[in-house]
């Protein structure tokens, strides 16, 4: 059991890759529980309320309120650089 | 009449020219085409341009500007193409193309989806210089010329 993360734009920097799976024990991850798996320094980063989330391809309107489930794939989206 | 969109994410260098051709082609009937090409801009220290974007948002993310576009003017025709991945500065980064019976609807479309694209689409651009790789994020002007159409 598994979810994928992607990074984009600056944040793959930091990440040092593009996207990872996190296995997930317990079926299940929140908000609070993501933070807790990409490390310190990306958790500082996402935190920021410019960072957006899209779960399965929406964006969520609060990223705090993620529930998301084996097979998911969360995005991580700093501020767009646009066209 | 029937609406003709031509919506596109191109990872590979491409001719404006011959979308427009074939895109105009393809509007039988029109009283204007209006076209806007950008490309990556030379002679200020920057020798690449990379262009990312996520799958499941950009190009719905541009046929939802589309569908905008259609909405707000009166229009028989929109192309949107825009290039991701690695280019050099002279190279064409997007073309918007609009065809309408008038042409203040096919100007004023080009300029509603070029500054939506600016500032609000799911693109991350980076900017190769001498030292080294730089994030870019959209400049104030870019935020106020979006702000110009209300939303």
């Amino acid at each position: 059991m598994t979810i994928r993360v992607v990074f984009l734009g600056r944040l793959a920097d930091i990440a040092g890759t593009d996207a990872v799976e996190l296995a997930l024990p317990e079926g299940q991850i929140d908000w609070d529980g993501l933070l807790g798996m990409i490390g310190a320094q990306m958790a500082e980063v996402v935190h920021a309320e410019t960072v957006k989330l899209a779960l399965n391809g929406a964006v969520l309107p609060d990223k705090a309120a993620l529930v998301a489930s084996a097979g998911d794939e969360i995005a991580l989206l700093p501020p767009v650089s646009g066209g | 009449m029937p609406q003709m969109r031509d919506i596109r994410l191109l990872g590979e260098p491409f001719l404006p020219g011959a979308l427009i051709g074939q895109f105009t082609q393809a509007n039988p009937g029109l009283g204007g085409v209006c076209t806007f090409v950008g490309e990556v801009r030379g002679g200020i220290g920057v020798e690449a341009l990379e262009l990312s974007h996520y799958e499941p948002l950009t190009l719905p993310g541009m046929n939802a500007l589309a569908d905008r576009a259609f909405a707000r003017f009166d229009l028989m025709g929109l192309l949107m193409v825009h290039r991701i991945g690695m280019m050099v500065p002279g190279e064409p980064i997007v073309c918007v193309s609009a065809a309408a019976a008038h042409r203040r609807d096919a100007i004023d479309a080009v300029d509603f989806c070029m500054d939506h694209l600016k500032s609000a689409a799911w693109f991350w651009k980076r900017e190769k210089r001498r030292d080294g790789w730089h994030w870019i994020e959209p400049r104030t002007e870019d935020h106020a010329d979006r702000a110009r159409w209300g939303n």
